[in-house]
C-alpha cells in the first residue's frame, strides 16, 4: 500500500468533493486534467552504480537489490532502476545499472542500503558496486560490508581518471574472486518521494496501457524511479481505516466497485483507476517526470478510454512539495514545486 | 611565473624546503633574496645562490638544477614547482599538494612522507624513493610519485598510501609496505619484503622471498580500476595492469595482506 494520501482524517466526509469528471478542470489532448496537485515529501535518497561482466548480470543484481522496495512504510525503502549504463559510463569499464534508493532519513537509508547490498550485490557473481551520486551526507558502505571479509578484506585508494580525486574501495575476498565495493556512498539533499498521477479509465486493459505509456515517459527522465510493480500501483490508500490500529487502508473514493456511495470520486463511466508514483533525487526531476507522464498519457488516452488524470494529496498539510497539474500542462519545463 | 635561476654550483648543500610559490608570493624580490637556504655557518641566502624573478604567481620554475638542492617542494601545498635539472635528497618530502616536476634526476628519499599532490621525476631517483626517512613511521603517504627512469633500492619502503609509478626499481621495492600501490616495469630482488598490505605490479622481478605464495591468475575488477587510473599517467604501466598477470600473496612472514602482480609468461 502507498502511504496514506488524499484524505487527512478517518471518515471525515466534509472534505469530499464532487466526482472529478464532473468538475470544470483543464483539458489536455482532449482528456480532463483535474485541477489538483500531487503532494510529495522530502526523503533521503542515494544512487548506486552496479557493474558486472555482462549487462545481463548487472541487471540481475539490480533487479534483485531493488526487489520488495515499493513503499518505504512496508519495505523500509523505495528503490528502483534509474537507467542502464554503457561501459563508457561506469568506473570499471563494464556494463552497469544505476539504481536509486530512498528512505525516510539517512540512517534508515543506510540500514536498507547495507542489507540490500549485503544480500543482493555481494552475493551476485561478478558484481561490483560504486557510488552513483554526489551529495553532502556520507553513508558507509564498503567500509561496513568489509567485515564479511573476516579480516582478509583490503582497502585500495585509487585516483579516479575522470575527476582526478582519489576514491577508496574495499576488496572483499569471495568465492569467485573479489567483491569490490566503494568505501562510502553519498545521500543527497532535496530528494523527493511521492510524486504521483492517477489515471481514471473505462477498461482495465485500456487504463493499464495508458499507465504503461506514462511509466515509459516518466522513466525516460533521469534521476527518478517508479518503485511499484512495473511502475504502477492499483492499491492507492488513505490515512487510517475503520479497523482500529490500521495506519492506512484502501482509497475507497477511487475504488470503482464503491461508486455511487457517498464520497466516491468517480464518475459513472470510470471503471478502473491506476496510479503511478515517482521518487526523484531532485524536485525538478520529479516534476519533469510527472510532466512527461501527463503528456504521454493524455496523448494516448483517447484511444484507450482514458477519462481523466488526477493526482493524490493529503490536502497539502503533510508534504512540502506540491506538484500542481496545471503547472505541468505546458510541455515547457516549469518552476520548482511550490513549498507550502 | 616566478623563476629562480641558479647562478653556479652551490658551495654547500642547500635546504629549499621553505621555498614554494605560496611562501614567495607575499615577498618582494629583496625580501625573498634574504631567505636563508644554507646548511653551514656560511649563512647562504636565496639571493646568494639564485637570481630571482618573482611575479606572485602559483608557478615557480627553478632553472639550473644541482644534486645539492635538497628538500625542494617539501612544503608545497598547492601550485606548481618545476625544476629544470637535477635535485638532491628529499624531493617533495612531506608535501601535501600541488605539482612538482623535475626534468633531471633526484637523490634519495624523494617523496618521503608526501601526503598529497603529484611528484614527477623525468630522470632517475636514488634509494628510498617514496620510502620512509629514518625513524619515520611511513614513506609515501598519499601522494602520487612518478619516476620515469630508474629508482634505487628500497623503493616505497614503509609506504603507507598513494601511487608510486616507476620504470625500473632496485632491490627491496615495497619492503615493509603498509599499504598503497607500486607499479614498475621491473623490480629487483625481494620485492615486497616484509610488506603488510599494498599492491606491487611489475613486469618482472628478481629473487622472490619464500614467504610469498602464488595464488594463480585472476580477472579482478580491481585490476580494471588500476589500469584506468594508470592510463592517465603511463600507457605502458596501464597495459601491464590490463594484461595477463600472476598473483603472489605476501609477505606471509608478516600480516600477509599484500600482493605482487607479475606479468604472466
Amino acid at each position: 500500500m502507498r502511504p496514506a494520501r488524499d484524505r487527512p482524517g478517518q471518515w471525515d466526509d466534509t472534505w469530499r468533493q464532487e466526482p472529478v469528471t464532473e468538475m470544470s478542470d483543464f483539458t489536455l489532448n482532449g482528456i480532463t486534467v483535474v485541477d489538483t496537485f500531487a503532494e510529495a515529501f522530502d526523503v533521503a535518497g542515494t544512487a548506486l552504480i552496479i557493474t558486472n561482466d555482462t549487462a545481463k548480470w548487472a541487471m540481475i543484481a539490480a533487479v534483485t537489490m531493488t526487489g520488495f522496495a515499493t513503499s518505504v512504510i512496508g519495505c523500509g525503502a523505495e528503490a528502483g532502476i534509474d537507467c542502464e549504463l554503457s561501459p563508457d559510463e561506469t568506473p570499471d569499464g563494464r556494463p552497469g545499472v544505476r539504481v536509486l534508493l530512498f528512505g525516510f532519513e539517512p540512517n534508515g537509508l543506510k540500514d536498507q542500503l547495507l542489507k540490500r547490498v549485503g544480500q543482493c550485490i555481494l552475493t551476485c557473481p561478478g558484481t561490483a558496486c560504486y557510488a552513483g551520486v554526489e551529495g553532502p551526507h556520507k553513508i558507509k558502505l564498503g567500509g561496513a560490508i568489509r567485515y564479511f571479509g573476516d579480516g582478509f578484506a583490503v582497502a585500495k585508494r585509487l585516483p579516479d581518471p575522470a575527476t582526478g580525486k582519489a576514491r577508496r574501495y574495499w576488496r572483499i575476498p569471495v568465492m569467485d574472486g573479489e567483491f569490490l565495493c566503494e568505501d562510502f556512498v553519498r545521500a543527497v539533499d532535496g530528494a523527493v518521494g511521492g510524486g504521483n498521477l492517477l489515471f481514471l479509465g473505462r477498461t482495465h486493459a485500456g487504463t493499464l496501457k495508458v499507465a504503461e505509456i506514462a511509466v515509459d515517459a516518466a522513466r525516460a527522465v533521469s534521476d527518478v524511479i517508479l518503485p511499484f510493480p512495473g511502475g504502477i500501483v492499483r492499491s492507492g490508500s488513505k490515512v487510517g481505516a475503520r479497523t482500529k490500529g490500521m495506519m492506512a487502508s484502501t482509497n475507497d473514493a477511487y475504488c470503482p466497485t464503491l461508486k455511487g456511495r457517498a464520497g466516491s470520486e468517480l464518475a459513472a463511466e470510470v471503471g478502473v483507476v491506476l496510479e503511478i508514483v515517482i521518487d526523484g533525487l531532485t524536485s525538478r526531476s520529479v516534476a519533469e517526470s510527472m510532466r512527461a507522464a501527463l503528456h504521454a498519457s493524455t496523448e494516448a488516452g483517447a484511444a484507450h478510454g482514458l477519462v481523466a488524470v488526477t493526482a493524490g494529496n493529503y490536502g497539502g498539510n503533510l508534504g512540502r512539495h506540491h506538484y500542481h497539474l496545471k503547472d505541468l500542462l505546458s510541455k515547457e519545463p516549469a518552476a520548482e514545486a511550490t513549498a507550502s | 611565473m616566478s623563476t629562480l635561476t641558479l647562478r653556479q654550483e652551490p658551495p654547500e648543500r642547500l635546504d629549499l624546503l621553505p621555498v614554494t610559490p605560496l611562501s614567495l608570493s607575499g615577498l618582494s624580490e629583496a625580501e625573498a633574496a634574504r631567505l636563508p637556504v644554507g646548511t653551514s655557518r656560511r649563512g647562504l641566502t636565496l639571493g646568494d645562490c639564485f637570481s630571482l624573478s618573482l611575479d606572485g604567481s602559483d608557478t615557480l620554475t627553478i632553472e639550473g638544477g644541482s644534486a645539492r638542492l635538497d628538500g625542494v617542494g617539501g612544503s608545497l601545498s598547492g601550485g606548481v614547482i618545476r625544476v629544470v635539472g637535477d635535485v638532491g635528497q628529499r624531493l617533495g618530502a612531506g608535501m601535501s599538494g600541488g605539482t612538482l616536476t623535475v626534468t633531471g634526476s633526484a637523490g634519495p628519499f624523494a617523496g618521503a612522507g608526501a601526503t598529497g599532490g603529484t611528484i614527477t621525476i623525468e630522470g632517475d631517483a636514488g634509494d628510498h624513493a617514496g620510502g620512509a626517512v629514518y625513524a619515520a613511521k611511513a614513506g609515501l603517504d598519499g601522494a602520487t610519485l612518478v619516476i620515469r627512469g630508474r629508482a634505487g633500492d628500497h623503493l616505497g619502503d614503509r609506504m603507507r598510501r598513494g601511487l608510486l609509478l616507476v620504470g625500473q626499481a632496485g632491490a627491496y621495492a615495497g619492503a615493509r609496505m603498509i599499504a598503497g600501490t607500486i607499479a614498475a616495469q621491473s623490480v629487483g630482488d625481494h620485492p615486497g619484503y616484509g610488506m603488510r598490505r599494498g599492491t606491487i605490479l611489475t613486469g618482472g622481478h628478481g629473487a622472490l622471498s619464500p614467504s610469498f605464495v602464488a595464488t594463480g591468475t585472476h580477472d579482478l575488477v580491481f585490476l580494471r580500476l588500476l589500469a584506468r587510473s594508470l592510463r592517465t599517467i603511463s600507457a605502458t604501466h596501464a597495459d601491464l595492469a590490463a594484461g595477463a598477470l600472476t598473483r603472489y600473496s605476501g609477505d606471509l612472514a608478516t600480516l600477509g595482506k599484500g600482493e605482487l602482480w607479475v606479468a604472466a609468461g
